[in-house]
């Protein structure tokens, strides 16, 4: 499953790609989204994956008794999700007001710098 | 002695505010501190000519080994006596010749700055502080030449000027420092005593380079020559007292200084002796082609720079005498000409040497000046200028080899520099006065005084060369550090092949003077050869330079966001591919990987699917909701392998993901099919590469062992220590929390933006401005 | 916005029972999965479904205040459960504090939890934020 789930993060950092090299910008914020989930997923699964066993221990016990998933990368990744969310979010918006103002969605019109230009 | 230094610079801070009562007739009184500095170094003479040397040490910057270190010997009271000297008589001059300027006050104010960066600069025995004065003079320099700085021409030569003397001196720099790490220590005095061991360390080439380029560029030397006479844009006093008597004269310093240090060598002597030698004789032969009088001046006055380069490569005790002597002569002569230069500028506004003559007739004391000089210049008895001529002879007559050439040299050098002498001394002042100068006015005493005043210390010096003999000349040549006691300085030096010399000088000189006449066919002549002067040549390296560098940012700053990208991921690609090849090698254990279920297989299928789905689908809404199935398959993948807080915040996120982009959705473009297939099949390409990459490193990373240190002391304390069963919120709310704090933080940043952006209006003006641009740019693109 | 009066009727049900079930999550967070992140985006799911059924202004009307002022609330909140051990007994910034017998349902209860409901606070006022903001001007 490892090598599967590396194929995965694989498939997810070159699509992602693929989608910010478009010149649309609803495909650029997929391709951040995309990408995003990569690292997830990257970070989850160097992090060595465990099967049913979740980081929380039991409700008798004080320390675990048993075989644990780190919980070290869970907490990386969770707080990853929220903030990409958030990343995400203000992209949107970005795209959303650049297309209001500039009344395109080709990135490539948008690459005059100066005002005056 | 500091504050001798820092007088200059503190009378210009003062003429900052009290500028303007010094712009009327009291701006002569400025000249009472070159003349008072002047006084101060005249009492040292006396000591100095006694073998004395005064060393004045100061604490700067003790702990990177910089100090104020002054020292006061032949070499820098010979120049400090020049500096302040014609300081003096510069100043009194300016305060006529700019009469009613409008910013004398600033004239003033960059001439004294300049003055006490070049004491500065003279004095210094640390190599840290004569680079800074050295600078604070190419800076006093460039606010000189650009001193009209209405006038384009006078700002490019400024800047030329400005960046050939800047960049030597940061080899004045790099050359403090490489003598700084061979001998640890700043002082040059204390590097005299260390000659040896820098004269066998391996850097000695390395060092000598980099003092050559300092000193080629200060003075003016080939092939950096051609700042110069672009610099004589100043005004005349400037070109007088910068660039004819002091500042060019600063590299000359620098080699006569570093003479004991670094001299001696074959390099040094064989490369002074060539770069001179071309110096002197490229430049004056170009004083046949200049009408222009400042044009003439400036080429013969990095003809006597290189003469002196020479005399300093010839690196004899005769040489250095020459050297010594042929300094003082060429300061006399060569500010005399400059400033009766200015005199019939001034008066005549003109100083194409072809329409002057008979101007003796007007300005008398002017014209006997002008004679004079250039009767010194062309070494004519009993001037001065005679006995630098028969010294700078001898020494090379008496060079160890090559001796034939570099006299052809030699000679044929000053029979064009009394050609040159004479044109700007002589020919302006005799012959039949112009109708057009008729009316010209004669010029007043503070005008003619200085130049008289020089010329006739020329003639003095001359008759009576004792005079300066052992209180100026013989403590130059001990401190360049050859034996000075059994030289004699004389007028007379019998009848000899010298004196052969001497007498065809003169003779060929002043024939070809009746022979050329200046006129602009020779100008227009040798202008058909500029383009391969060294100035067009950096010129055209400069325009190189510059189109490269815009082709360069253009290329990689083109203001598209997927070249960009394109870029940052092919370097990633090429960098980590290239060190990958031919070092992966790692076995999986597939003992240790975890058993593939259906679930997991279904999953996984769906995952895929829904990637493809969301990059090739044409509509919108099908790509979110394909990201929509990404994200919950991930989740997925987050519930089987024990993460149940990760999936349910992904699950949540997904929704609202999704929720988002279907709201903004419906006001944003559809797609457009924007690129062409050659583009997609490129990017693929790329993306394809970038994702095998990442997946082998994950590969690779999984390949080798974990430590699962961090998330083991997390697992054991989380209850006893935070009371906390779920170590995942444990970590995030109690062992991190200050980590989630910042993280709360910026998500409500993240909120206060996304609220800013959507709530601003734009003005009414911003937003015509923006359509405007995309419509501009539009029509650009269809012309392409 | 045009919506079916199941989902209409449904969703005045489901708001008081996904907030109740969002502070469960939070307040379970400690010894099960669950927590302020995943609770804040239970809460404003809530919110915002409620406002797809009802309109963003009946939403609004039932929230009293903009959800921008939970942000700063929030963050109070959480800034202040670290301080209390500085403020109070002289301990390093965010040092856990802890009532020494459990309280039912709870467990026991301390400064984490605090921070917790902070961090729940932020979330749902980021959320909530971001969404109204975007469907009123779309």
């Amino acid at each position: 499953m490892e090598i599967l789930l590396a194929l995965m993060v694989g498939i997810l950092y070159g699509t992602g790609i693929y989608m910010m090299l478009r010149r649309s910008m609803v495909k650029l914020i997929l391709g951040i989204i995309l990408l995003g989930n990569g690292a997830n997923l990257l970070i989850f699964l160097l992090g060595r994956i465990t099967k049913g066993a979740p980081p929380i221990i039991g409700s008798d016990a004080k320390v675990f008794v048993e075989a644990f998933a780190d919980p070290v990368p869970q907490a990386l990744i969770l707080t990853a999700i929220v903030i990409s969310f958030g990343l995400q979010s203000f992209a949107i918006v970005l795209v959303k007001r650049a297309h209001t103002v500039v009344r395109t969605d080709d990135l490539d019109e948008m690459n005059a710098t100066d005002e005056d230009s | 002695m500091l504050t001798a230094i820092l007088t200059g610079f503190l009378f210009s801070i003062f003429l900052v505010f009290t500028g303007r009562f010094f712009k009327g007739k009291l701006s002569i009184l400025a000249s009472l501190i070159p003349l008072g500095l002047f006084v101060y170094f005249f009492q040292f003479i006396p000591a100095i000519a006694d073998g004395n040397v005064i060393m004045k040490s100061y604490e700067w910057i003790p702990s990177f080994n910089v100090d104020l270190g002054f020292k006061l010997d032949g070499l820098s009271l010979l120049f400090s006596l020049m500096i302040t000297g014609i300081g003096f008589l510069v100043f009194a001059y300016t305060s006529s010749y700019l009469k009613g300027h409008e910013y004398m006050d600033r004239f003033y104010g960059y001439l004294a700055s300049f003055m006490g960066a070049m004491l500065g600069l003279v004095l210094s025995d640390n190599m840290i502080t004569l680079f800074v004065f050295w600078e604070l003079t190419s800076i006093t320099s460039f606010f000189l030449i650009g001193f009209n700085n209405t006038n384009p021409a006078s700002r490019k030569s400024a800047l030329t000027a400005l960046g050939i003397t800047g960049i030597g001196g940061l080899f004045l720099l790099a050359g403090a420092l490489l003598l700084n790490n061979m001998t640890g220590t700043y002082s040059i005095s204390e590097m005299l005593t260390m000659s040896e061991a820098i004269k066998s360390n391996e850097f000695y080439f390395l060092a000598v380079l980099f003092l050559f380029g300092a000193a080629f560029t200060k003075s003016a030397q080939f092939p950096f020559h051609f700042w110069l006479p672009g610099a004589m844009k100043a005004p005349t006093p400037v070109s007088t007292y910068l660039h004819s008597a002091t500042m060019v004269k600063a590299g000359i310093y620098l080699l006569m200084r570093f003479t004991p240090v670094l001299g001696g060598e074959n390099i040094w002597n064989t490369t002074l002796v060539i770069v001179g030698g071309i110096t002197m004789l490229y430049s004056a032969v170009h004083t046949i082609f200049r009408t222009d009088l400042k044009g003439i001046l400036a080429y013969s006055t990095i003809s006597a720079l290189g003469i002196l380069v020479f005399l300093i490569g010839l690196g004899t005790q005769e040489a250095f005498l020459a050297a010594a002597v042929f300094i003082i002569v060429h300061a006399l002569y060569k500010a005399t000409l400059f400033l009766v230069t200015g005199i019939i500028d001034h008066q005549t506004h003109t100083r194409d040497v072809t329409r002057l003559s008979g101007l003796n007739k007007i300005m008398l004391p002017v014209g006997i000046a002008g004679i004079l000089a250039a009767i010194s210049s062309a070494g004519i008895p009993p001037t001065i200028g005679f006995v630098g001529k028969e010294l700078t002879y001898e020494a090379s007559y008496h060079s160890e080899s090559m001796v034939i050439f570099l006299m052809i040299a030699i000679v044929l050098t000053k029979i064009f520099l009394l050609y040159a002498g004479f044109v700007a001394g002589i020919k302006p002042f005799t012959g039949k006065l112009p109708e057009e100068h008729a009316n010209t006015k004669a010029p007043g005493f503070i005008l003619w005084g200085p130049p008289l005043l020089l010329a006739t210390l020329g003639i003095v010096f001359g008759v009576a060369p004792f005079i300066i003999e052992s209180s100026l000349i013989k403590p130059v040549v001990e401190a360049l550090g050859a034996d000075a006691s059994e030289m004699h300085l004389a007028l007379w030096h019998g009848f000899n092949l010298i004196f052969i010399l001497s007498l065809i000088t003169i003779g060929v000189g002043t024939a070809l003077y009746f022979i050329i006449k200046p006129s602009e066919k020779l100008e227009k002549g040798i202008a058909r050869l500029d383009f391969i002067a060294p100035e067009n040549l950096l010129e055209k390296f400069n325009a190189l330079f510059v189109g490269f560098s815009n082709f360069w940012t253009n290329f990689f700053q083109n203001g598209y966001l997927r070249n960009y990208i394109s870029i940052i991921i092919l370097f990633l690609v090429v960098l980590v591919g290239y060190i990958m090849i031919g070092n992966t090698n790692f076995t999986i254990d597939y003992n240790s990987l975890s058993k593939i279920t259906v679930y997991e297989i279904t999953t996984t299928m769906i995952l895929i699917a829904g990637i493809f789905y969301t990059v090739f689908t044409d509509s919108r809404l099908a790509a979110v909701a394909a990201m929509g199935v990404v994200g919950l398959s991930i989740c997925l993948i987050f519930v089987f392998y024990s993460a149940p807080d990760l999936a349910m915040t992904q699950f949540s996120i997904d929704t609202l993901t999704v929720i988002l982009f279907v709201l903004v959705l419906y006001k944003l473009p559809k797609y457009l099919k924007l690129s062409d297939y050659k583009t997609r099949v490129r990017d693929g390409i790329l993306s394809t590469i970038f994702g095998l990459i990442i997946t082998t490193l994950a590969l690779q990373v999984l390949a080798e062992p974990v430590s699962k240190e961090v998330g083991n002391f997390y697992a054991a304390n989380s209850y006893i220590e935070a009371h906390g069963k779920n170590v995942v919120n444990v970590i995030l709310v109690d062992f991190r929390g200050a980590d989630t704090l910042i993280e709360i933080s910026v998500l409500s940043i993240a909120a206060v933006g996304v609220f800013g952006l959507m709530k601003l209006r734009l003005k009414m003006k911003d937003r015509r401005r923006y359509a405007d641009t995309s419509l501009n740019v539009e029509n650009e693109n269809k012309k392409k | 916005m045009r919506t079916t009066i199941i989902l209409k009727t449904a969703s005045n049900y489901l708001l008081p029972v996904l907030l109740v079930f969002s502070i469960f999550i939070l307040l379970r967070g400690h010894y099960l999965p669950g927590g302020g992140f995943v609770g804040g985006l239970i809460a404003s799911i809530a919110f915002i479904l409620h406002s797809f059924a009802n309109g963003l202004n009946k939403t609004k009307e039932l929230l009293i205040m903009h959800p921008g002022f939970l942000l700063p609330i929030g963050l109070a909140i959480s800034f202040m459960s670290g301080l209390a051990p500085v403020v109070l007994f002289d301990l390093p910034f965010m040092t856990g504090l802890w009532s020494h017998d459990p309280v039912a349902i709870l467990g026991s209860v301390g400064s984490a939890l605090f921070f917790d409901i902070g961090v729940y606070l932020v979330v749902t006022g980021v959320t909530l934020t971001i969404i109204f903001t975007i469907s009123e001007s779309a």
